[in-house]
């Protein structure tokens, strides 16, 4: 178990200790991951660096066209948040759904992106957002497309014994966008998913302009249904649209059998319906967001 | 051995803790309030629920130092002056209360529901005690009670 337990008032003062500590201490928020993962001997360290009492790092920025999270904001805050209710109800949806509100009181958005699950909700929506982190390191601030995150379950590029995701960011859902998320689950609360889908569309007139369809957990990371977003582009913004774009997303996603959640058969099956469900929540969303001058 | 000032159920309390500790294990065996009962020790029952600043949390997966400068109320800290909590006398006078042993737990996630929303719907109600297991399944006179309570109004 850890010998010390370090709250730093800073990002810097944060990462100057895991230089200090030399690969040897890790950062923690919530801890709702990581203190299971260390009881159980899964994971090793001699200190644990805690980032929530750093100032700001707390907060959710909303601008007409970006909105920010820093990596001390909790499931309740995003949940709570008006900023996110109007343009992002996507991230609303998927909050919802981690945990218990023990768990969400205390458990980060950041945290759970950054443990790299393939199939946490949060991680699923921020696919369909688009959304990008800022890492922080000895070396200075970069910002990376979320896709780039992952090596695999559990495993992300960023390592917490040497730098920090200090913020994630996605654009605000504008005029003519909408987006939904839906979950299968065993029980209503405190369980995993069994499949999870996230999506965000954009309309032009009377057809889709873009969408992003984010589906988990279907591969080792979080997984983009390319295909069918590509395909999407310009189809009329219709049932018949979206039965096609189920087909073509659910054909690449290939959900395998698993004992935890369920079979393969069971699963693609049950895409369909959620793809059909996020699709046509997504556009209904996106059409009551449109002008009237339109 | 770091030190942990926290507030404990209104009182400040200093005391030297292992880095390692929870704050589960240090409210039970350092400080003697053992009515927070750890149950899975992993998240998933909430029998171990305490507040910390007023809001709940698991207590078994909490280290003792993030409490640090915190609130921490747990189930002793209900009854003021010799007089039950509303939601005490409720859990009582609906028989919400079988083993016992979820019952600190629930009261704690039902006084945050109630400190934030006094007069909260059943679905509210319900998902303020979704983090909560009852093994006895006396789920249906434990959210009259917290009903009850709330027609009643905290004190």
């Amino acid at each position: 178990m850890w010998r010390d337990y370090l709250l730093p008032g800073s990002v810097e003062e944060a990462l100057d200790l895991l230089s200090a500590y030399d690969g040897r201490a890790r950062l923690i928020a919530g801890g709702t991951d990581v203190v299971p993962q260390l009881q159980e001997g899964s994971r090793q360290v001699e200190a644990l660096v805690d980032v929530t009492r750093i100032p700001g790092l707390a907060a959710i920025a909303g601008g007409e066209s970006a909105i920010s999270l820093g990596a001390a904001v909790t499931y309740r805050q995003a949940i709570h948040s008006p900023v996110l209710q109007a343009n992002a109800a996507v991230l609303v949806e998927a909050g919802r759904s981690v945990g218990s509100p023990q768990i969400r009181n205390v458990a980060t958005l950041v945290g759970n992106v950054v443990n790299a699950m393939p199939a946490a909700d949060a991680a699923i929506a921020l696919f369909a957002l688009g959304a990008e982190l800022e890492i922080a390191s000895p070396a200075g601030r970069r910002w990376v497309p979320i896709e780039t995150l992952y090596i695999g379950p559990g495993q992300s590029r960023v390592d917490p014994t040497r730098e920090m995701v200090s913020c994630v960011r996605f654009p605000a859902l504008g005029e003519n966008q909408g987006s939904a998320f839906v979950r299968l689950s065993r029980r209503k609360a405190l369980a995993l998913p069994v499949l999870n889908v996230a999506v965000v569309v954009a309309l032009a007139g009377h057809a889709f302009a873009w969408g992003r369809i984010a589906i988990g957990p279907v591969a080792p990371q979080p997984f983009r249904a390319h295909g069918a977003e590509e395909a999407m582009r310009g189809m009329p913004a219709d049932a018949d649209s979206i039965r096609k774009v189920v087909e073509i997303a659910a054909g690449e996603a290939q959900p395998r059998s698993s004992l935890l959640r369920a079979s393969r058969e069971y699963r693609q099956q049950a895409l369909r319906v959620l793809l059909h469900r996020a699709l046509e929540a997504a556009l209904v969303r996106a059409q009551c967001r449109t002008s009237v001058e339109e | 051995m770091p030190t942990l000032v926290m507030t404990v159920n209104g009182a400040t309390t200093q005391l030297e803790v292992a880095a390692s500790d929870l704050l589960a294990d240090v409210l039970r065996d350092r400080l003697g309030l053992t009515g927070t009962k750890i149950g899975c020790n992993e998240g998933e029952c909430g029998a171990c629920t305490v507040l910390v600043d007023d809001q709940a949390v698991l207590s078994c997966l909490y280290p003792a130092l993030k409490a640090q400068g915190q609130q921490v109320e747990t189930v002793e800290g209900l009854a003021a002056n010799g007089k039950l909590h509303v939601l005490q006398h409720a859990f009582m006078e609906a028989g919400a209360v079988q083993c016992g042993f979820c019952t600190p737990g629930m009261l704690m996630s039902a006084k945050a529901l109630l400190d934030e929303n006094p007069q909260p719907s059943e679905p509210e109600i319900k998902e303020a005690i979704s983090g909560n297991l009852c093994r006895c399944t006396g789920y249906y006179q434990i959210i009259r009670a917290i009903r009850m309570a709330s027609e009643e109004g905290t004190p």
